[in-house]
């Protein structure tokens, strides 16, 4: 009796939909991240109280509240339509966002003010020194952070499964439930599907941080 | 203590037609220093202002607030007979045209020495990578770092890096040069190579303001010397009568504490 054998195709389809929530979940909160970062340092009041409400709010909101607000909310305040596994993604990615934010900015008033004050005297407007000058060198600082928070980010995904989305903790759950096999033969092969994924992750960003720390 | 107004500055009240940088009764607070108290200044085009005081007097923040890196409280600036824009894009616009170099160089540190001087090229003129390239080559070659074009900014000792730092500000095409303690942060046998770019710089007609403890410079290159104390200008006047003859108490003393020793 092989769990993994017996239920292959379960263990690839929960294990394709972890991947698949953690890239998209990872990648929306890069991006939110990244934009609300720039809201928190920008000139205009609006923005950066904007950014730090958002930040704010998320932070210390839970997880599983958050999905709460996320899938049960949105639908209720008319946002209809939207599957399970895209409004998982919702909630994961704009969770992580906050925290991914915090990453940035703390990687931002890591580079000398000199660096933007030298970039805004050639005459090099807001966007321009952050894009081109501040965020690349804040970048270097942030990466070891970012890394952590995606393999956070990977573990986080298994809250999904009690939201009807299908993934590692899902098969977990069905297969538990199936009875017939050892339930710690089961969480030994679910623990390895994570471990592939978050040593992939922080494989991923050692590489990252090496090719960072030569390009200077 | 006394205030000493020169012949210059009555010409200055005037707003001559050649004037590049007109400063009117400026004032700025840093909390509760008065660090800019009533600040009248005129730069004509194709000057060389020195500005010299003792450390806190205002000398720098004064150099800053001439490309708006610091705001102030009161007063006008205008550049070029245009006042001083507030933050955005007008404000990114007129900072292209004043270079500025700082004491700590603040070269691009993840950007090679050829990429620091085509960027603002590139990215606000909007002049075509060849071209930009051709200039900045030209430029390092000018101020004699051309074979350090492809290292990082970190790989160049501290002269150089200033002689970088020049570069990247006249690959612009500045109309005004602005330079904050330029040889504050380099070896004593480091300075002379960037106070030789820079004199070359004020014979070629650049108008230039700079803020430095380089007696030596202020009295080859500058045509006027501006003293300043405590948030204030206390003494404008020629080098050579400012040095062998200071007219106002304490720019005597500060001259008989750093000439003798």
């Amino acid at each position: 009796m092989n769990v993994l054998s017996d239920n292959f195709a379960m263990f690839r389809e929960g294990f394709v939909g972890t991947v698949e929530l953690t890239v998209l979940s990872a990648l929306l909160a890069l991006v939110v991240g990244i934009l609300i970062a720039a809201f928190r340092v920008s000139p205009v009041p609006a923005l950066r109280i904007f950014g730090s409400t958002w930040v704010t709010l998320l932070l210390n909101t839970p997880l599983v509240l958050l999905f709460l607000a996320v899938t049960l909310g949105l639908p209720a305040l008319g946002l209809k339509g939207w599957d399970s596994f895209w409004l998982a993604v919702m909630a994961l990615g704009s969770y992580t966002s906050a925290f991914v934010c915090e990453a940035i900015r703390s990687g931002i008033n890591a580079v000398p003010v000199g660096q933007a004050e030298a970039a805004r005297s050639i005459g090099m407007t807001f966007n321009q020194t952050l894009g081109q000058i501040v965020l690349p060198q804040a970048t270097r600082t942030a990466v070891p952070p970012l890394g952590s928070l995606m393999i956070a980010l990977a573990k986080n995904t298994t809250i999904a499964s009690s939201f009807n989305v299908t993934e590692l903790g899902s098969v977990q759950k069905t297969l538990n439930a199936d009875s017939g096999y050892n339930i710690f033969v089961i969480f030994l092969w679910i623990a390895i599907c994570y471990v592939v994924i978050t040593f992939a992750i922080s494989g991923l960003f050692r590489l990252l941080e090496n090719r960072l720390a030569v390009a200077r | 203590m006394s205030e000493v107004s020169v012949t210059d500055a009555a010409a200055a009240a005037a707003a001559p037609p050649d004037a590049l940088v007109v400063l009117n009764s400026v004032n700025k607070h840093f909390g509760a220093l008065h660090v800019l108290q009533d600040i009248d200044l005129t730069i004509a085009r194709g000057e060389v202002v020195v500005v010299i005081g003792p450390s806190g007097s205002g000398k720098s923040t004064l150099c800053r607030t001439i490309n708006r890196l610091e705001t102030t409280d009161s007063g006008s600036i205008t550049i070029d007979g245009r006042p001083l824009p507030q933050e955005g894009k007008e404000l990114a616009r007129l900072r292209a045209d004043v270079g500025m170099v700082f004491q700590s160089f603040n070269l691009f540190a993840h950007k090679t020495v050829l990429e620091n001087v085509t960027l603002g090229q590139v990215k606000v003129r909007r002049t075509d990578r060849k071209a930009a390239e051709k200039k900045a080559r030209d430029l390092l070659d000018r101020v004699g770092v051309g074979a350090q074009a492809d290292k990082y900014p970190a790989q160049l000792s501290g002269g150089q890096q200033q002689r970088v730092a020049i570069a990247r500000a006249l690959a612009m095409e500045p109309k005004l040069m602005l330079f904050d303690e330029p040889t504050s942060a380099l070896d004593p046998e480091m300075i002379n190579e960037v106070l030789e770019v820079m004199q070359q710089l004020a014979r070629d007609g650049m108008t230039m303001v700079v803020v430095t403890h380089e007696m030596g410079f202020a009295r080859s290159a500058a045509n006027r010397v501006v003293f300043m104390a405590d948030g204030r200008i206390v003494e404008e006047a020629r080098p050579d009568q400012f040095f062998s003859n200071p007219r106002s108490d304490r720019a005597k003393d500060f001259l008989s504490k750093i000439l003798h020793h």
